[in-house]
């Protein structure tokens, strides 16, 4: 799509001499700032409510504990468990999505009668508001009694399944999935469009199979889209909380209580400042070293993709 | 592209029917989620429950008329203000960040730029206790304007990204002749660079309608009735009316309606919105 007339990254390293380099810069400012206002600001105050012992229901219990609250977040077995859950849930959806994504996006690869249809019907579900798709699967898809899953899977016999109360993770990250195809399915769907029409057709001349083509050809070229993908759907992914809150609570027990449901509980149900915050930190601090990683990778992903469409 | 073999052009089409069936099944699956809401909308609450579904039934606006009635206008009205003035607001600041990050580059972009990215990578919940109590301190709890700050600083690293990349595929000849022709730096923004981002600014803002729109997390937390959005109407509902399918479902219709016309339309550049302008 980018034509060659195309500014490649940084080729406009004119380095700004010294009058006009704040000139170059004023208009990067508010943005910089607003961010730093909004999302670090905030975080650093975190960081010392979580030295503090404070409760939002006894006014003026505040005092400083020094680490015990994250001694507490270190022994606390809830919060191991709601990291399990995290991972599991993320590592689950993630796969799945992307499972069922990459054979969506080459059904929709080819042309066919009413693809622009379908394509919009299959991205659907990614527009609806999480909040939504929690209740609607809860009740109408997923109802023991009335909704359309116990009515399909009853064809084949089998009986009526309460599936939110019984398998609490696998509707949870049914929903999940359901919502998140589309968008594994779109970002595969670019990468295969994105491939050059010459190579695959030197491929078919040269007498390779569709397999043989899917295989060496189509497979490796895919692979920038599919890191990004599955990158991407984590980065958002990690912080589900409306389909949770919808579908389950949390529960049963502490089943389906992942890291952002669980901060919840302790800040906003248990009025525990102090407990909350450590845990925050504790939720950053995981998170930095996970993007470290992933944002290395972003990194080379990202100028590959700038390198390719230049 | 066809064989020129008689048979394998059968066979050809053969497959090609196949393909077509696999791929509106598959569509059909994954819409029919919607489209069960959407009917069951329409429907008397006694055809909401049935232990076989019925597709044929006579419809009726009983539903949506009992939404309206219990009140959902001010929280629509609230969701919009919140969602078109946040994104405003981020545009705003995100055009200026990318037009120094494409453009003219500053010297360290790439550090700015993975700045706005990480922000996006901290969960919200790292935040939320600090924001909570300064936004009560502030006595600005249940504002929509706490709505809209929070919104734009959500959407802030998405709209900058995806700006970005619709300014590098600006011909920097474009810029250089007018700049040649002795344009104001002003000029060059407003009548040669502007309008040729204009499609790009505008999917850009319905990535970040749709965001702000959907958004529960912050609305759950720091509103309570005045500037509540539609999602915690939607929660509210269930406690205050009961578990409705029906009632229930034309109130989450008319919650999703804006986004689903609005990413319908945007359709064709939602992948590079949500890959944050990475795929084209």
């Amino acid at each position: 799509m980018a034509g060659s007339a195309t500014l490649p990254v940084g080729a406009v390293a004119t380095a700004p001499t010294a009058p006009t380099a704040w000139r170059c810069r004023w208009p990067l400012l508010p943005a910089l700032l607003y961010m730093v206002v909004v999302t670090q600001a905030p975080f650093v105050f975190t960081v010392l409510y979580s030295f503090q012992s404070w409760n939002l229901v006894r006014p003026g219990s505040e005092h400083w504990v020094g680490l015990a609250n994250y001694a507490n977040v270190f022994t606390d077995n809830a919060f191991r468990s709601a990291l399990l859950t995290e991972i599991e849930m993320t590592v689950l959806a993630v796969a799945f999505a992307m499972a069922l994504g990459v054979p969506l996006a080459m059904l929709l690869d080819r042309r066919f009668p009413g693809r622009g249809v379908a394509r919009t019907l299959l991205i659907s579900p990614f527009l609806i508001m999480p909040t939504v798709s929690g209740l609607l699967w809860k009740t109408t898809m997923l109802d023991p009694v009335y909704g359309i899953v116990s009515y399909v899977l009853s064809w084949f016999g089998v009986p009526a399944t309460d599936f939110v109360s019984r398998f609490p993770m696998a509707s949870v990250v049914t929903v999940l999935v359901w919502q998140w195809t589309p968008f594994m399915m779109l970002i595969v769907l670019a990468g295969l469009q994105s491939q050059s029409g010459d190579v695959l057709e030197a491929a078919r001349v040269d007498g390779a199979g569709p397999w043989t083509t899917f295989r060496w050809i189509t497979l490796p070229h895919l692979r920038r889209y599919l890191e990004l993908g599955v990158l991407l759907g984590a980065i958002y992914l990690v912080n589900t909380f409306d389909v949770i809150y919808m579908m389950t609570q949390g529960g049963p027990g502490t089943r389906t209580t992942n890291l952002p449901y669980y901060v919840y509980q302790r800040a906003f149900l248990g009025f525990d400042v102090g407990q909350a915050s450590a845990l925050g930190v504790v939720t950053v601090a995981g998170t930095i070293v996970v993007a470290a990683v992933a944002l290395r990778l972003l990194f080379t992903v990202f100028s590959g993709t700038e390198r390719s469409a230049g | 592209m066809t064989p020129p073999t008689h048979r394998r052009s059968r066979r050809h089409r053969l497959g090609r029917s196949a393909w077509t069936t696999g791929a509106w099944l598959a569509a059909i699956v994954f819409f029919f989620p919607v489209l069960w809401m959407v009917l069951t909308a329409f429907k008397p609450e006694s055809a909401a429950y049935t232990r076989t579904p019925q597709l044929v039934f006579s419809p009726t606006l009983t539903q949506f008329r009992a939404v309206f009635s219990s009140g959902i206008g001010p929280y629509l009205a609230n969701s919009a203000l919140a969602s078109v003035i946040s994104t405003v607001l981020a545009l705003l600041l995100a055009a200026p960040a990318a037009y120094a990050l494409s453009v003219r580059p500053v010297k360290k972009w790439r550090n700015a730029l993975f700045f706005f990215i990480s922000t996006k990578m901290l969960p919200v919940v790292a935040a939320i206790i600090p924001i909570y109590l300064a936004v009560r301190d502030l006595g600005a709890l249940d504002g929509i304007g706490t709505l809209i700050i929070l919104y734009a600083a959500m959407n802030l690293p998405i709209a900058v990204w995806m700006l970005r990349s619709f300014f590098l595929e600006v011909p920097r000849e474009v810029l250089e002749a007018a700049r040649v022709d002795g344009a104001t730096t002003r000029q060059e923004l407003t009548a040669v660079l502007l309008p040729m981002v204009l499609p790009g600014i505008a999917a850009t803002s319905l990535i970040c309608l749709i965001f702000s729109w959907n958004e529960f997390f912050l609305a759950l937390n720091l509103t309570s009735f005045r500037a509540a959005t539609i999602p915690v109407f939607l929660v509210g509902f269930i406690t205050s009316e009961g578990l409705y399918w029906a009632k229930l479902s034309a109130a989450a219709t008319l919650a999703c309606l804006p986004v689903l016309l609005a990413g319908w339309t945007a359709q064709r550049q939602l992948v590079r919105g949500l890959s944050m302008g990475a795929v084209k």
